[in-house]
């Protein structure tokens, strides 16, 4: 890991020259937790990291035009314990606690952990539930896509090698709807999800009425995957607990488990089918509440 | 290429030339001296090499120095006073918080960001904050037990 350049940039147009300059060799230095895990496997060796920490425009977590604004630069920790985050969309928080120790999460930041798209993490799951939409920026200009056209496959993101990812943009939590994020861990308490799935259920006016429902899951496919058929099911009808098991039974031909140390991919597809049960359960409980 | 970078450690000013690529944990054992902050799983996970950074907790053996350039940075050496321990210390030793002691530093460490952060945690707050400390000697209960006490006495 020698001759490796550095430099550390105070604004984007810095950032976009030094991308310019290093080209491919370059990678982005967000807060570390992944990419120098990545460098000790060997498994990228840059040329030059371009350090992000001086960049105003990429920090903090506040709320633009009702839309909560998460900089890619604002911790895990920040967006956790953020009232802001709270108020807004209380299932981020809840997610983003769930991310690995207090120690790394002080660290690992929004974009970062996003642009790592590592398929077994907690937060994508959640926005894809939340309809986030990812900011890409370039000296050309910036476009915004949704967060589940940006990871498109294992590892890999749509972010174009002169663009920096600068925030997401994630809608609040509908007044009427619960949410809940359940990560199955049979092993310890900070490991990366055996199955992950967050799921949102919006009641009707009536309250007895399912209006919308949102389903995700993680670590169960190359990105995380949105159960749509699963969520079609709902859609209009009672979510009586027989119609919440249908539903989940969908997402059996859904997911693409891998056999790993975490689990069998059988046992894994058996259990997004209760993780997402039980998720289900959970969020229509927090939406009939109106604990969201 | 070399960068150079100045770190304020446990109050002390150092000005270093480092690679890009060198680790905070390595800059502080080797370039440093400071050999109380251990180095065990490397990826973040064991919590051994846990220092503050202007204040808060992180794994030094995933921090490049260049990250930490600037910043404040307490190791295990920082905390007592040339007489005493701190409080926190103190707990460990009187109720037993390690055994082999290759993690204490770590823990010692997390335990004080945690006073520092929440001066009266529950016994559920402790143990979801040092989740991530990980020790192979003494169970656990011990290292709670001492966090506990040495928040009972008020004091980090």
């Amino acid at each position: 890991m020698s001759d490796v350049q550095y430099a550390e940039p105070d604004n984007l147009a810095g950032v976009f020259d030094a991308l310019e300059r290093y080209g491919e060799e370059a990678r982005l230095l967000a807060g570390g937790t992944g990419l120098v895990n990545l460098m000790k496997q060997r498994l990228v060796q840059p040329g030059a990291l371009i350090g992000l920490r001086r960049i105003e425009a990429l920090r903090g977590v506040s709320r633009q035009d009702g839309a909560l604004r998460l900089g890619a630069m604002a911790t895990h920790r920040e967006v956790e314990t953020s009232e802001v985050v709270r108020a807004a969309a209380p299932l981020l928080a809840e997610t983003y606690r769930q991310v690995a120790t207090v120690r790394i999460r002080n660290v690992a930041t929004v974009g970062g952990g996003l642009a790592h798209a590592d398929p077994s993490q907690d937060p994508p799951v959640a926005l894809v539930v939340l309809r986030a939409r990812v900011v890409l920026t370039s000296k050309d200009g910036t476009r915004e896509i949704p967060i589940e056209e940006f990871f498109t496959d294992y590892y890999e993101t749509a972010i174009a090698p002169d663009e920096v990812l600068t925030q997401v943009l994630v809608p609040p939590q509908p007044a009427q709807a619960g949410a809940v994020y359940l990560k199955f861990l049979p092993r310890t308490a900070d490991d990366y999800a055996t199955v992950a799935v967050a799921a949102l259920v919006e009641l009707a006016a009536d309250g007895e009425t399912c209006r919308d429902a949102r389903i995700a899951l993680g670590a169960v496919g190359s990105t995380v995957l949105q159960a749509t058929a699963a969520a079609a099911a709902l859609r209009g009808q009672r979510p009586t607990p027989e119609a919440l098991r249908e539903a989940a039974e969908q997402v059996r031909a859904l997911v693409d488990p891998v056999d790993d140390y975490r689990g069998s991919a059988a046992y894994k597809r058996d259990m997004a089918v209760v993780f997402t049960r039980r998720a289900l359960e959970q969020a229509l409980a927090r939406a009939r509440d109106g604990a969201r | 290429m070399k960068y150079a970078i100045t770190l304020h450690v446990n109050g002390q000013l150092y000005t270093l030339e480092v690679e890009p690529t060198r680790l905070l944990v390595d800059i502080l054992r080797y370039d440093l001296g400071l050999t109380g902050t251990k180095e065990a799983c490397s990826v973040g996970v064991c919590g051994a090499c846990t220092v503050l950074v202007d204040g808060q907790m992180v794994s030094s053996c995933l921090m490049p120095g260049v990250a930490a350039a600037g910043s404040s940075i307490t190791t295990v050496e920082g905390l007592a006073g040339r007489e005493e321990l701190l409080p926190v210390q103190q707990a460990f030793v009187d109720y037993g918080g390690f055994q082999c002691g290759i993690c204490t530093p770590g823990q010692v460490i997390a335990a004080k960001a945690l006073l520092d952060e929440n001066p009266h945690p529950t016994a559920e707050e402790i143990k979801e904050w040092m989740m991530g400390n990980l020790c192979r000697c003494t169970g656990y209960y011990k290292i709670l037990e001492s966090v506990q006490r040495a928040a009972e006495g008020g004091q980090a």
